[in-house]
C-alpha cells in the first residue's frame, strides 16, 4: 500500500508487525520564522516498525525528530504515543524515547563511563553500574570505559552516543542520521545495534539521506521535502525506483 | 519531591566534577579575586580615604564580578555537544535541572569566596574574625540570591551571540537590592555597629532572596524549552 501527497500516511494496517500505533503523528506544523520546516507531516507506526526518512538538507528532518522527541513545540498538529498525546512535561514519556542526534549529547570531561552514569541516575535506571557495563560492552568500548570523552575518536564518540540513548531501554527510538561521519567498524557495530533494536520490536524513526542505509534498516520509507512528505510507504523492496523517485522529488523542488 | 531532589543533586556533583577536573572557571574566579584586591589596595589614597569605609564596597563589588565567571560557565558547558539537549530529554523537571545548576554555583561562588575573604581581611586589615559569623550569614543570604537570579539570566544568554557580555548586562541591574543590602550590613558589621541595626537590611535580602528563588523556579521552563 502506498500513500502519496502532503497528508500521505502509513497506518498501522499496512504492516503486520503493527498491531497498534506505537507513535503516530498528525498534520504536523513548525516554521522558524518564513521557513516552514513541516508541512502537515503525518504518519503512524506500529510496534517494531522503522521509518526511514529520506531527504536533502534542509527538508525539515532534523526538525521532525526534535517535535517527535519533545525537544520542540510543534505550531500545530500532535504526536501520540500508544494513542496519548506527547506531554512535554511529562517524566514517563520521555522514558520511553531515546535519541541519537546529529551531537552526541556528551560531556567530553566525563568518562565513557562517567557520561552513561550520569544518564543513568537521571533516567533511574536499576543496576546503574551493571548497565553502564552492559552498555559498554554493546558498543564494544568497554575497555575504554575509564577514558575521557573528549579523547575518543568521531566512530568511538557515536558509539558512545548510541549507548547513552539507549541506556533506559527506549521503546521509541530516533535517529539523525546516525552513520554520518562512522568508519566501517562504527558503522558495522551502530548496524548490529539497529538491527537488534528492530528484533526486539522496538519502534524507529531514522532520517538521513543515504538511501542504502536507511533501507536496510526500515520497514517503511518516507520522502520529505521542503517540509512535506513527497511520498510514504511500506518498503516494497524495489530499490531503484526508491532512488529514483527520491531524485525526481528533490530534483522537483529544486 | 525526593526524585526531583536526587536529579538535581546528580546534575550538581556532575558540574562540579567537570569544574574540579577543568578548573578553568574557578582559577579564572580566583586569579581575578586576587587581582582586583590588590589593584583596589594599592590604587586607593589611605590618606583620603580609610580602608574600613572602602572595604565593604570592594568586597561586594569583587565577589560579584568574580560569581560572574562562574554563572557564565554554567550553561557553557551544557551547550558543548548540545548536551543540554540530553537534559531536557531526560525524564528530570526543569525545576531539578534549575535546582542542579543553582546547587553547583553555589559551590563554585562560595569555594571563591571562601579563598577571596581571608585574602581580603589580607589586604585591607579589617576585623573580619570578630564579625565572622554575621558576615559569614550575610555572604551566604546574598549568594543564594544573587547565584539563583543569575542561573537563570545564564540559561537565557547562553544562547546568545556574546553570552560571556550579554549575562552582566541582564543580571547586574537584578543585583542591586541583594548587593546594596550587603555592603550596608557589611559597612556596619566592620565599624563595630550591633546586629540589631541591620535588621531591615536583612529582612530585604531575606525577602529577595525568598522571591527571586521562587520566581526564577517558575521562569527557568520559558527560558530552555524552544
Amino acid at each position: 500500500m502506498r500513500a502519496r501527497g502532503a497528508e500521505a500516511s502509513l497506518t498501522a494496517a499496512a504492516s503486520p508487525a503493527a498491531d497498534r500505533s506505537a507513535l503516530e503523528v498528525r498534520s504536523l506544523e513548525r516554521s522558524f520564522g518564513h521557513v516552514r520546516a513541516l508541512r502537515g507531516v503525518s504518519f503512524a507506526l506500529g510496534a517494531g516498525d522503522s521509518l526511514a526518512v529520506f531527504g536533502p538538507n534542509g527538508a525539515g528532518k532534523t526538525t521532525l525528530l526534535r517535535v517527535l522527541a519533545g525537544l520542540l513545540r510543534p505550531q500545530r498538529g500532535e504526536v501520540l504515543l500508544d494513542g496519548a498525546p506527547l506531554a512535554r512535561a511529562d517524566a514517563a514519556h520521555r522514558r520511553r524515547v531515546g535519541l541519537i542526534a546529529h551531537y552526541s549529547l556528551l560531556y567530553d570531561g566525563l568518562s565513557a563511563a562517567e557520561n552513561l552514569a550520569f544518564y543513568a541516575r537521571l533516567y533511574g535506571v536499576a543496576d546503574r553500574a551493571g548497565a553502564v557495563r552492559r552498555a559498554l560492552e554493546g558498543v564494544g568500548l568497554a575497555d575504554r570505559a575509564d577514558d575521557l570523552a573528549g579523547t575518543f575518536s568521531r566512530g568511538m564518540v557515536q558509539r558512545l552516543a548510541i549507548a547513552r540513548a539507549l541506556l533506559h531501554a527506549p521503546s521509541i527510538v530516533l535517529l539523525d542520521e546516525p552513520f554520518s561521519g562512522l568508519d566501517q567498524r562504527a558503522a558495522a557495530t551502530l548496524r548490529e545495534v539497529l538491527m537488534r533494536l528492530r528484533a526486539e520490536r522496538r519502534t524507529m524513526v531514522l532520517v538521513t539521506h543515504n538511501i542504502d542505509e536507511g533501507l536496510e534498516l526500515a520497514t517503511h520509507v518516507a520522502i520529505q521535502v521542503a517540509g512535506r512528505f513527497a511520498e510514504c510507504a511500506p518498503v516494497d523492496g524495489d530499490l531503484a525506483a526508491y532512488r529514483r523517485r527520491y531524485a525526481e522529488a528533490t530534483a522537483a523542488r529544486g | 519531591m525526593a526524585d526531583l531532589l536526587r536529579a538535581a543533586w546528580a546534575i550538581a556533583a556532575k558540574d562540579v566534577l567537570l569544574e574540579f577536573r577543568s578548573r578553568t572557571a574557578f582559577v579564572s574566579a580566583l586569579v581575578f579575586t586576587a587581582l582586583v584586591l590588590a589593584i583596589f589596595n594599592f590604587a586607593r589614597d589611605p590618606t583620603a580615604v580609610s580602608a574600613i569605609d572602602l572595604a565593604p564596597g570592594i568586597l561586594w563589588i569583587t565577589f560579584t564580578f568574580a560569581a560572574m565567571l562562574g554563572l557564565n560557565r554554567a550553561f557553557a558547558l551544557e551547550r558543548e555537544n548540545r548536551a543540554l539537549d540530553g537534559l531536557l530529554l531526560s525524564p528530570v523537571s526543569r525545576t531539578a535541572i534549575y535546582l542542579g545548576k543553582v546547587l553547583a554555583n553555589l559551590v563554585f561562588v562560595g569555594s571563591v569566596e571562601a579563598i577571596a575573604l581571608p585574602l581580603f581581611a589580607l589586604f585591607f586589615n579589617v576585623p573580619v574574625l570578630p564579625v565572622l559569623g554575621p558576615l559569614v550569614l550575610v555572604i551566604a543570604l546574598a549568594t543564594i540570591g544573587f547565584v539563583a537570579v543569575g542561573t537563570l539570566m545564564s540559561s537565557m544568554a547562553v544562547n546568545t551571540r556574546l553570552a560571556e557580555l550579554m549575562l552582566p548586562v541582564l543580571l547586574l541591574p537584578f543585583l542591586v537590592p541583594p548587593v546594596t543590602s550587603a555592603v550596608q550590613i557589611t559597612a556596619r558589621l566592620f565599624a563595630g555597629r550591633p546586629f540589631s541595626e541591620v535588621g531591615a537590611w536583612l529582612r530585604l535580602l531575606v525577602g529577595y532572596d525568598i522571591v527571586f528563588v521562587a520566581a526564577c523556579i517558575l521562569f527557568f521552563e520559558s527560558t530552555i524549552e524552544e
